[in-house]
């Protein structure tokens, strides 16, 4: 720590997430090691017993989800982190913490893939997998972020959003992002909002139902543990938690497991934006790709170029309004991600006019660079590469 | 303790086959939970997927049903959250030993407080009948329409075998025995497995041509014998039962405690 | 101030990446500049040439990787020889004359000092080589003090080692001295 009162480190991005998860009151994790997010888990074994959490290597990464959704249930905000191969075997268990409305973190470094790929090297092609990675229809929380300073703001989001929604929520690293070091101030506690689990004030003797939403849509929880017993399940359930097929009851556990996400959009929108007013043309970016774009926008701007960022830091739910409000006025907007369009589908299904959305990608396992943005600007705007 | 405390009512009649074996074990735990004076509260029950998992819904206990051979490790998350649960872990065959086997061996390697229960009817029985890894050899399934070729698990020495600290083995016909092991593999400190051998009549006994449930519990009678009896060292070929292994090792959580002190000494 | 882009390079097990952190560490924390540090990872950060990459700024850093440093530094020949032509022209290489050739067709000022040697002799033990390097290539470039360095390393490295990573500090100092002019 330096000489000033703060709290202010050189850190690598995963270590700002470790430092994020604790900030927000992380109690259990389980891992498994994996390339390139194992920094993660080698700093929580060290400091979550510090604060008398448990940190679990589980046999695999199956195991990891599943030990997560059950110390949640116990009542310990829970966290997993993760990349490539080992985010599709947690896919299963994410599903389950949907369904049975579990709240906790899941962490993906992102890698090249499929398969094993390269892991060593930087992708951002897992982002329809954090959507649709599990079977079911449900809906899922997104975050990602471009500076280690907010790894640590996003992660802490990560876990307001699980606890206040009751649903795993993604945080979308990239290889770049957890390994690269940055300064890290670590707020006083108290300064950013944490928010806590709600839980039942149903009394000893009364009728607990787990899966009964309040007014305010809202499902209070019970430890397990605590004086409430209830039964959890990954199948179809009524309001005490106990497996149905009754249509009408399973109709409107998927419209609720969808809206309480799929309604809080502008909500859960988290964004960054530069230069956007007057901007002609709009980059839209997110993870270490948005620092490219952000090189080549404050390079641009001081050439007197009229040109602008929009950062998503929540891909999902894709903030579709959000994203046709930012571009409304561009002549041409530019997706850059490391992936074959992932996002850039997304806004194109957002804007009124798909046909000048274009993508600036790099799928070598290196970080897109400003100058390959700046390539395929120069090609749209009719000057030759 | 009202026993009826100890059940679900409203979400019974339960949907087990008649016959089928895994009602005895309900009723055998239940009665070991009461004689034993647990409080429920303190119970925990974690199962997977099939027909033994629909167990956990019936019993007043915190209950989670699980994901297909994923109980243990979810049983691992809530114990090393709430070390004070009693943990209790009903699998079936196919459930514990072929999706679930990696993390069966972990379970017993880790040595965790927590007791797991492998119902074992040599079948899977939620989807109609498939062989599974304690089938064995010849049996007759769906999916071996010609006669297994697969060898089976010993349940008991793969326990053994991966340092589960307590590992027993019975059947549904021999509900006494059945009951004590329960008990015991409760009040034991560390993993304990207790495998049951439960009749399937609707799959197993009617695939193999081994009759309904009478049949089957009296092929349990008449095939096994207790260790150390006289009878099992005069016929190798029964399956033994009883008590194989009980013995002290630490136990995870309780050594989890350790690294914490460690660690908060540290800073 | 300009950026500052170095490359760090050498071979596994020669300290490169600490060396790298520790100067990004001090101008982020201690000099009030704006760093960022990365580095490849994976097998063939183990053995072969090892790199990172280090930007030091006054103001924000956006693109996190050097693609053409500034400075260099090359602890091996491998590592010379791969990444002297990416410099950009008239930037600084430092590099151990024991340990590298230099090349004078590439366009930079290449200064090599016998840092290795003279760790062994006067240090007794290599251990303390990177720091020494660290030592040097501050003297050189100024992009942070050596007293913000050396408060870096203490606070990086057990007690024990720290009279004798300062010592290789100040032998880094006093062996770059005479290059000075060359800066």
């Amino acid at each position: 720590m330096s000489a000033t009162q703060q709290d202010v480190r050189f850190v690598q991005g995963n270590e700002a997430c470790v430092r994020g998860a604790l900030y927000a009151g992380l109690r259990f994790f389980a891992g498994y090691p994996i390339t390139p997010s194992t920094e993660i888990a080698e700093h929580l074994a060290e400091n979550l017993p510090k604060v008398g959490g448990t940190f679990v290597q589980m046999e695999d990464e199956i195991a990891s989800m599943c030990a997560v959704c059950g110390a949640s249930l116990a009542g310990s905000k829970s966290m997993t982190a993760t990349s490539g191969p080992g985010f599709s075997l947690k896919q299963e268990a994410i599903g389950y913490a949907a369904m049975a409305e579990i709240p906790c973190v899941v962490v993906d470094v992102q890698r090249a893939g499929p398969s094993t790929g390269l892991a060593t090297k930087v992708a951002q092609a897992d982002v329809n997998q954090a959507r649709w990675g599990t079977h079911g229809e449900h809906s899922i929380v997104t975050l990602t972020a471009s500076t280690v300073q907010d790894m640590f703001a996003v992660t802490v989001e990560a876990f307001n959003i699980a606890e206040a929604y009751r649903t795993p929520v993604i945080l979308l690293f990239d290889e770049v992002m957890g390994h690269m070091r940055e300064r890290l101030v670590i707020p006083p506690a108290g300064e950013l909002p944490v928010t806590e689990r709600l839980r039942t004030a149903v009394k000893p003797g009364v009728n607990y139902h787990p899966y009964l939403p309040r007014e305010d849509g809202r499902l209070p929880m019970s430890d397990y543990g605590d004086i409430h017993r209830y039964h959890v399940t990954g199948l179809y359930h009524d309001i005490w938690g106990f497996p149905t097929e009754q249509p009408e009851q399973v109709n409107k556990l998927v419209h609720h497991l969808v809206d309480k996400i799929e309604g809080r959009v502008h909500e859960l929108a988290r964004w960054k934006e530069f230069y956007l007013e007057d901007a002609e043309n709009v980059l839209i970016s997110y993870g270490s790709a948005a620092r490219s774009a952000r090189h080549l926008v404050e390079t641009r701007r001081q050439k007197g170029h009229r040109v602008g960022l929009l950062e998503l830091q929540t891909i999902w739910p894709f903030p579709k309004d959000l994203v046709r409000e930012k571009t409304a006025n561009a002549k041409n907007v530019f997706v850059v991600e490391m992936n074959m369009g992932q996002v850039m589908a997304q806004v194109k299904q957002a804007v009124d006019n798909p046909d000048h959305v274009y993508l600036v990608n790099r799928v070598d396992g290196t970080l897109v660079t400003p100058t390959d943005i700046g390539n395929v600007m120069r090609v749209i705007e009719g000057k030759g590469v | 303790m009202a026993f009826r405390d100890l059940i679900r009512e409203r979400f019974f009649p339960h949907i087990w086959c008649p016959g089928c074996g895994h009602g005895t074990v309900l009723n055998s735990l239940l009665h070991v939970v009461d004689k034993m004076g647990l409080d429920p509260t303190s119970m925990c029950m974690v199962s997977g997927i099939g027909c033994s998992a629909r167990i956990s819904g019936y019993v007043n206990f915190h209950t989670m049903h699980t994901m297909h051979g994923r109980a243990l490790p979810c049983a691992t998350g809530i114990k090393l959250a709430k070390p004070q649960l009693n943990m209790i872990v009903p699998m079936g065959d196919g459930d514990a030993m072929a999706i679930g086997g990696n993390h069966f061996i972990h379970a017993c390697r880790r040595n965790i407080d927590m007791t797991a229960i492998v119902l074992n009817n040599r079948i899977y029985g939620m989807t109609g009948g498939q062989y599974s890894p304690l089938s064995g050899r010849g049996v007759l399934a769906t999916t071996a329409p010609y006669r297994s070729i697969d060898d089976d698990f010993d349940a008991v020495a793969l326990a053994q075998g991966a340092g589960a600290t307590f590992v027993a083995r019975t059947t549904a016909f021999h509900v006494k025995e059945l009951s004590k092991i329960l008990t015991k593999a409760i009040q034991h400190k560390g993993f304990s497995v207790v495998e049951v051998m439960v009749q399937c009549p609707t799959y197993f006994g009617r695939k193999n041509k081994m009759g309904g449930a009478v049949q089957l519990l009296e092929y349990y009678r008449d095939n096994t014998a207790p260790l150390g009896s006289k009878k099992l060292e005069e016929n190798q070929n029964l399956i033994p039962r009883g008590i194989f292994v009980e013995r002290e090792r630490p136990e995870y959580c309780e050594e989890y405690q350790n690294v914490i002190a460690l660690a908060e000494g540290k800073e | 101030m300009e950026r500052y882009r170095f490359l760090l390079s050498g071979s596994g097990g020669q300290g490169v990446i600490t060396m790298a952190i520790l100067l990004a560490e001090t101008a982020a924390l201690e000099e009030n500049l704006t760093a960022v540090q990365s580095q490849s990872y994976g097998p063939e950060a183990r053995g072969g040439a090892t790199r990172s990459d280090v930007i030091i700024s006054d103001s924000e850093i956006f693109f996190p990787k050097v693609l053409q440093p500034n400075i260099l530094v090359a602890l091996t020949e491998e590592a010379s020889s791969k990444y002297l032509p990416l410099i950009r022209p008239g930037g600084l290489c430092l590099y151990d004359c024991d340990l590298v050739k230099p090349n004078p067709r590439v366009d930079a000022e290449q200064i090599g000092i016998p840092m290795y040697k003279n760790v062994l002799a006067k240090l007794g033990k290599a251990v303390a080589f990177n720091i020494c390097v660290l030592g040097a290539l501050t003297t050189l470039t100024g992009i942070v003090k050596l007293s913000s360095l050396e408060k870096v390393v203490e606070r990086r490295f057990a007690k024990a080692h720290f009279a004798s990573n300062q010592e290789a500090l100040r032998l880094g100092e006093e062996l770059a001295q005479p290059y000075m002019a060359q800066v």
